[in-house]
């Protein structure tokens, strides 16, 4: 392999594209230096989630408080330990860990709940050494009387207000369910984001028929995924000047490929992991420099954002709803109907 | 001045007995739990001890075991200490007596206690310490914190000096329990205290085999008394050496005590005598009359033994001519109490020795008060005082007791006064310990914390008493008038005579709902007359709000404590809330921010919620205080019930009390508790008839019933009544209803309840809904409900779940906690057998929630049967069983027997039924009891001593079956020697172990039965070991009937366990899964969690039948199927385990994978044995004591 594979994400130089998101592999050292290893150039750390430090606090104390006090032969029920590590205690000893042991560039990732938690436990990540931090905001507006612009502004005014406590770089993870999503791209690097992590995965709720029970549930993502980021990559690279990650989806080097030349500074891998374990980051590694090599490109920084919407020959097509295209497709391109008749979807207009 | 320190008694004496001992021995027993557990947690956290090695604390399996590691630790020449009380002490007796005649130094540190007799007490009393004072220790009584602290001080080095043990006590609860401001020990005191050549003196002497020595010897007539003997001087020494001792800790620390301590006046002409805590109040008594001008002065018995004669006449004034001396222990039958007799043995030698009369008071924590100290100093200007008497109690049959005149009192203006009534856990304690901390530590002032809690386990009212003032608080009784009373629950004031302690001019501080215009109409007219006359400042704050809004739902303590210092004033304000904080701080600062920032919300939001209220002047409204007990209620629960319940029972005569411990049943049923925030709502038209609702409910407050549906004609308008759909009983309706003052709302029946609505998922037949608007309906159904006839049994499949739930419960309403899993079980075996059942239970949560007064859940059916149900000891219950067995036997046969000798004034047929009689059947049964009925009949008219012996004997010819009932402290640990035995007996016990997996009653200790990995007391580190398989040890017997049930998980196994294990003619052993608080799970899902331990692999379910193995059969069944989730998903839902995860979670995480092999290493090993075929003898005939009876059938088929 002869391309240059480096690359750089909010001013972090990388010596390739391949990030290892967030993930049960990234929250433990052994899972950390097995994708250093695959060759990860840098990883994202596993969410500190303040609602379940919260949670767990007020579960130590329920647990603890309940039934105290109230019986004169027992004043508690439970042997007074050290400490409980209900808080960010264990979150901020890995990433000193994650620090003292990797050499590649320590990404933390953090989803809060309430304004103090997002920017104590900011301030927390970057003096415990973070690289840099990714703000991953899962926010599902329910109320039917907040307006969009007043949801977006949670997101922008967060930003802002973590942007200006902290000196490390900070991306921000998103979903992809805004009216105007470029729009709020556009605010959220004016609000200070160095980077834009395209998409945030949702846990979606599931009922058990078997329990009859409401069960979260995530599923392991797949390729076609990654036609999502791939589409507001390739729109906003040529727009913004925000580092851009993608993320959903990625399973293979060709994915990466695509990713690339829409615009992705760097691509994020999760379920491929988990899948096939921390060396498939190797092998994707390898095709993605196997594939720079035989189309004679000599290194990522040349590719980036060439198929761009900006970069490319037909802009509108990254517009255009899957109706159009496929009807320009039927129309136009003339492709082999047995392709369009094989599709196990119905016609949309049919 | 060195800085002082607030804590309690117990820990004043474990902080010192820990810095100074290398091996610490431990057993769990009220109210001395707490410095064994002290001790283990600094050992735990790797406290050293002055010598620099972290002291080795080990918990026993009984006090006996853990005065037998003792003494061999002291043996080998090891520092040593234990901590005891009560039954516990009695056990350590044989022991003690060895320690003391081998020389042997060390200090047990008692929190003395009342031992049983007519019923178990785990207050304080000196009954404990008496009946060891001939072993041999030495015994020092401290009578308040600071003295717990130095004199177990003074006793660790005495003891080393002089070899003889001590024996160190102070009163439980008044001084083990109380909260006092002190001044703490520093370690160059101690050490200073301790010197090493006194240690290595003791190492010298130790067992050793590189300078053997034997001890141990057993001894001939001819020298064993001359041996005894030879000690004599070092006992004798004692009294020099502990004085010497007192010197050298007065030249240290400037505090001095002296082995008798007097004061008073130096010409005392009446001299009171006592030791303990109740010397507080005698002295306020004292100083009060003393500045009246009587010649009168108080003498403190420090070393009780060896008792110093010379040194007793010595420290009394010569002038003294009349002397009472307070024994706070009773010797039926003695001279007098041990005290006295010592004192008038003291004086005999004395020219014209003084009158000395002796008295006894405070049994049991009975309160000892100045007032009461006052009445015997009267006692002694009588012309002729009582040479016995009692005082604090109303004697009126053998009229020994004092009269007290109430109007005595001696609480200085300058120490201020306050009492708050809580509910148990709802942090009131907490916050009240809290509080004399803060005023411990951020004032000059001295300050003094109690807490009187409830003997109910849940919805209990709790009392903390606090003073506060600038000089040391000796006041060992409770708050007699405050200056501040807080009611930190709205429903307490038709319930408890809340403001009966305030004091004129009070403040009143109420936690209402109701806002200060508002409340004055809500509250009883019996309040507002309190308040009115007393002349109160009356506040409200709606601390539930405020606690909800600051994210601490139910706990009011934050809110209502920054009331509290706002309205006493015993700091500048904004002192006050930054010492609060501190405390919050140091209190909550492990569990996280979040808790400390709500703890901070409550402070802060608190005092602009607080109100006055404008007393009106008129006392006026339509609330009223409810009657303690309806009117219905029987005699002796009008008369003595509803006076302890009304909290007045320290007012019952003695003639009110049964003399011998014997108390009706089912005195609950009287008790309106009215504790629940919800209670249960069923919807009949989602109902699937399959009474698990009941069937769960831990309180019995939940109950159906199947009847004719014309019964329904008179009920009210609310009642609720569906069709019962089962082909058995026909044409049927069926009514599931709530006692509405008796359910607590611990809501395991909703969560249990399978019947969702199809609309709407998330109801259930079964919710939980809010009480408001409903409670007087239910009250009126409940009554409706009670009058409907309780169901045949004859017409039931009793081993059935549903036949069971339509059976009355004869165990109902324990105050056992909020969703216990332990009390479903005793239910359903009421229902099934409960008529026909001798209980035996050991001591335990089952024997506090069956038999703590005032009201007991056992109860009997409408002919007047039920549960004999008694309690002997915790160690002890086999064996107290299997004696009703024996006895029970024996009276069968001897009945059958006499009915053999009778038969032909009887007549040949009715002798034949009754001796073939099958009685395995509900219908046999009452067949039995129709025979019986008929027999007494006949012999009335039989006038023989026979006849007469056969009447008295004839209800043992219907079968008696005997349950031994415990907890696993009992059957896995200190009872198991005798449980073994009882088993290997091959008689016809019934064995039903309620496995919490910890000591449930005291706290969460573990036993033998607690799981590797799971934390507990004891355990801080989790668990090393598995858990003892009780059952298979059981099992190998081949004998024994053995079944692991869990009802939540299997109701049916659960079931048909019982039947089978009544039915089985030998011992049955049934281990129930009961969980527990000590689990850490959120209660109302208890019983459903059950599935999971079952699911998991953890508690697998099983039945274990020597029948099948008499028929040559499997014997084992196991009845769970193979584990379908790991052990890890179980265990995450129990604070037991998480707690530990959270904490160490790399030690979690190992043993968290031992856990799971020990799980499937089980489970391969019992798949295994399921398999096995065993043929073992039919025995049954033989070991059920008729071998007698099978001789004499052989010897005459003999040809």
């Amino acid at each position: 392999m002869s391309a240059d594979l480096r690359t750089t994400y909010m001013g972090i130089e990388l010596a390739n594209p391949l990030v290892a998101a967030a993930s049960p592999l990234t929250g433990t050292i052994d899972g950390l230096l097995a994708l250093q290893d695959a060759g990860a150039s840098a990883v994202v750390l596993q969410s500190l989630f303040e609602e379940q430090i919260k949670h767990h606090e007020l579960q130590v104390d329920t647990i603890l408080e309940s039934f105290t006090e109230s019986f004169s032969e027992a004043r508690d029920f439970f042997p007074a330990l050290d400490s409980y590590n209900t808080g960010p205690e264990s979150y901020v000893r890995l990433v000193e860990q994650a620090k003292s042991v990797l050499e590649i560039p320590v990404i933390a990732s953090l989803n809060g709940i309430s304004r103090g938690g997002w920017t104590r436990y900011a301030h927390l990540i970057e003096e415990a050494g973070a690289d840099a931090l990714e703000l991953n905001i899962y926010f599902v507006s329910t109320d039917p009387r907040v307006a969009a612009a007043e949801a977006e502004a949670r997101y922008t005014d967060l930003v802002a207000e973590i942007s200006a406590s902290i000196s490390i770089p900070l991306a921000v993870k998103i979903g992809p369910y805004f009216s105007s999503l470029a729009n709020v791209a556009m605010r959220l690097t004016a609000a200070g984001a160095h980077g834009l992590v395209l998409f945030n995965r949702f846990l979606y709720p599931d009922i058990s028929l078997h329990r009859m029970k409401v069960v979260p549930t995530l599923h392991l993502s797949s390729s076609e995924e990654s036609l999502m980021p791939l589409r507001w990559i390739a729109i906003l690279s040529g727009q913004l000047k925000v580092s851009l990650a993608a993320s959903s989806g990625i399973q293979s080097a060709n994915d990466v490929v695509k990713l690339l030349l829409a615009g992705a500074d760097v691509t994020m891998m999760a379920s491929a992991l988990l899948r096939r374990g921390p060396k498939h980051m190797s092998q994707v590694i390898a095709g993605l420099g196997a594939w720079l090599d035989e189309h004679e490109y000599t290194s990522v920084r040349q590719m980036k954002g060439s198929m761009s919407q900006a970069a490319s020959p037909e802009p509108g097509a990254f517009e255009r709803a899957n109706y159009m295209r496929t009807l320009v497709d039927f129309t136009v391109a003339s492709p082999d109907p047995r392709h369009f008749y094989a599709r196990r979807d119905p016609i949309p207009w049919d | 001045m060195k800085p002082l320190t607030t804590i309690d008694g117990n820990e004043a004496a474990a902080r010192v007995a820990h810095r100074l001992s290398e091996v610490i021995a431990i057993y769990p027993i009220t109210p001395s739990t707490a410095m064994g557990e002290l001790a283990d947690a600094w050992s735990a956290a790797g406290q050293p001890n002055l010598w620099g090695t972290v002291p080795e604390v080990m918990e026993m399996q009984s006090e006996a075991g853990a005065a037998g590691a003792l003494h061999g630790a002291l043996m080998a020449g090891a520092l040593c200490t234990t901590f005891t009380a009560s039954q516990g002490l009695l056990l350590m007796l044989p022991n003690m007596f060895k320690i003391a005649g081998e020389l042997t130094p060390t200090v047990f540190h008692v929190a003395a206690r009342t031992v049983a007799t007519h019923a178990l007490s785990i207050f304080g009393d000196h009954s404990d310490v008496m009946a060891v004072r001939s072993s041999g220790f030495a015994m020092l009584s401290s009578s308040s914190v600071q003295e717990a602290q130095d004199l177990a001080l003074i006793s660790h080095r005495a003891t080393l000096e002089s070899r003889v043990p001590f024996l160190h006590f102070f009163d439980g609860f008044r001084t083990s329990h109380e909260v006092n401001k002190i001044v703490p020990l520093d370690d160059e005191t101690v050490r200073a205290m301790v010197p090493d050549k006194l240690v290595s003196a003791h190492r010298m002497r130790a067992l050793s085999p590189d300078h053997p020595t034997l001890r141990g010897s057993a001894q001939n007539p001819d020298v064993f008394f001359q041996a005894r003997e030879a000690a004599n001087v070092y006992h004798a020494a004692v009294p020099a050496i502990v004085s010497a001792t007192m010197d050298k800790f007065a030249q240290l620390t400037g505090r001095r005590y002296r082995i008798f301590d007097y004061t008073g006046h130096p010409e005392a002409d009446r001299v009171v005598v006592l030791m303990g805590s109740g010397v507080g109040a005698a002295q306020e008594a004292v100083d009060a009359l003393l500045a009246r001008g009587e010649r009168v002065g108080l003498l403190n018995v420090h070393l009780f033994r060896p008792f110093d004669a010379a040194a007793f006449v010595a420290a009394l004034p010569h002038t003294a001519r009349r002397i009472a001396v307070l024994d706070r222990s009773k010797e039926p039958g003695a001279t007098g109490e041990p005290l006295f007799q010592d004192v008038v043995v003291a004086l005999a030698s004395r020219p014209e020795p003084p009158t000395v009369i002796g008295g006894r008071y405070g049994l049991a924590s009975k309160e000892f008060t100045p007032a009461m100290a006052a009445a015997v100093f009267q006692e002694l200007t009588a012309t002729a005082p009582r040479r016995e008497f009692t005082v604090g109690i109303v004697d009126d049959v053998t009229h020994l007791s004092l009269d007290v005149d109430d109007a005595f009192t001696t609480e200085p203006a300058d120490v201020a006064t306050a009492i708050f009534y809580g509910l148990g856990s709802d942090g009131t304690v907490g916050a009240t310990r809290n509080t004399v901390k803060i005023i411990g530590e951020h004032t000059d002032l001295f300050a003094q914390g109690y807490f009187v809690l409830d003997s109910k386990k849940s919805g209990s009212v709790t009392t903390s008493h606090l003073r506060f003032g600038p000089r040391p608080i000796q006041s060992t009784y409770l708050v007699l008038r405050a200056g501040f009373i807080a009611c930190h629950q709205f429903g307490f004031l038709d319930k408890v005579d809340v403001l009966g302690r305030a004091a004129d001019g009070a403040t009143f501080l109420l936690n209402s709902p109701f806002g200060p215009d508002e409340v004055w109409a809500r509250i009883p007219v019996e309040v507002q007359r309190q308040v009115r006359d007393k002349h109160l400042r009356f506040y409200v704050i709606d601390a539930t709000r405020v606690a909800r809004d600051a994210g601490l739902p139910g706990r009011v303590n934050t809110v209502l404590q920054a009331c509290y210092f706002a309205l006493a004033g015993v700091l500048p304000q904004d002192q006050a809330i930054t010492a609060i904080k501190a405390a919050i701080e140091r209190t909550y600062s492990k569990r996280g921010s979040a808790i400390l920032d709500r703890n901070y919300a409550a402070v802060d939001l608190a005092l602009a919620e607080l109100h006055e209220v404008a007393v009106p002047a008129a006392v006026n409204g339509s609330v009223h205080l409810r009657p303690v007990v309806p009117a219905e209620a029987p005699p002796f629960v009008q008369r003595v019930t509803a006076e302890m319940l009304a909290g007045r029972g320290d007012f019952l005569p003695v003639s009110a009390l049964p003399v011998d411990g014997a108390f009706p049943l089912g005195t609950s049923r009287w008790e309106r508790r009215d504790i629940a925030e919800e209670l249960p709502q069923w919807d009949p038209t989602i109902c699937i008839d399959c009474a698990k609702c009941t069937l769960v409910c831990p309180h019995a407050a939940i109950r159906m019933k199947v009847f004719s549906p014309d019964l329904l004609a008179g009920a009210p308008a609310g009642f609720l009544s569906k069709e019962w759909k089962s082909k058995e009983q026909p044409g049927m309706v069926m009514a599931i209803q709530i006692a509405p003052d008796d359910c607590n709302g611990c809501g395991t029946c909703a969560d249990y309840c399978p019947a969702h609505s199809k609309q709407a998922a998330k109801h259930k037949s079964i919710d939980m809904a809010a009480k408001d608007g409903r409670i007087e309906m239910e009250r009126a159904n409940w009554e409706f409900f009670k009058s409907l006839p309780e169901f045949d049994r004859t017409q039931v499949k009793v081993a059935t779940i549903k036949g069971s739930q339509m059976l009355q419960p004869l165990f109902e309403f324990s105050g056992a906690c909020k969703g216990c899993g332990e009390t479903p079980y005793l239910k359903l075996l009421t229902q099934m057998y409960g008529d026909r059942i001798m209980v035996a239970n050991a001591t335990g949560c089952s024997s506090i929630f069956g038999g703590n007064l005032p009201t007991t859940p056992w109860a009997t059916n409408g002919d007047g049967r039920g549960p004999a149900w008694a309690n002997s000891l915790f160690e002890d219950n086999a064996e107290f069983g299997l004696g009703m067995r024996l006895a029970l036997d024996n009276f069968a046969a001897t009945a059958k027997r006499l009915l053999g000798e009778l038969e032909p004034e009887i007549g040949a047929g009715l002798v034949a039924a009754i001796a073939a009689a099958d009685q395995s059947s509900e219908a046999g049964i009452a067949a039995q009891r129709q025979r019986v009925e008929v027999l007494r009949a006949k012999l009335g008219g039989i006038s023989s001593p026979t006849a007469a012996r056969l009447a008295e004997l004839a209800d043992h010819l219907v079968r008696k079956s005997v349950w031994i009932v415990g907890g696993d402290g009992w059957a896995y640990d200190i009872g198991f020697g005798g449980l073994d035995h009882v088993l290997a007996s091959g008689r016809d016990v019934k064995i039903l172990v309620l496995d919490t997996e910890v000591y449930s009653n005291t706290g969460g200790q573990a036993s033998k039965s607690t799981p590797r990995g799971a934390i507990a007391k004891f355990a801080a580190a989790g668990k090393r070991t598995g858990k003892k398989d009780l059952g298979l040890i059981a099992s190998a017997y081949g004998n024994v009937y053995v079944a692991q049930i869990a009802l939540g998980a299997d109701n049916a196994q659960a079931v048909k366990a019982f039947a089978e294990a009544e039915s089985h003619t030998g011992p049955s052993l049934i281990i129930a899964y009961a969980t527990c608080i000590a689990h850490g799970i959120d209660m109302a899902t208890g019983m459903s969690h059950m599935k999971e331990a079952v699911d998991s692999g953890y508690w697998p379910l099983y039945r274990f039948d020597p029948r099948s193995e008499i028929e040559g059969k499997h014997p084992l069944a196991l009845d769970s199927k193979a584990p379908t989730i790991p052990l890890r998903e179980f265990a995450a839902k129990e604070g037991r385990y998480t707690l530990l995860a959270r904490s160490k979670p790399e030690l979690a995480a190992r043993l968290m994978t031992i856990a799971q092999a020990d799980v499937d290493e089980r489970r391969r090993l019992y798949e295994q044995m399921a398999g096995v075929e065993r043929h073992a003898p039919d025995d049954t005939i033989i070991s059920n004591g008729h071998a007698d009876a099978l001789a004499k059938e052989l010897e005459e088929e003999m040809p």
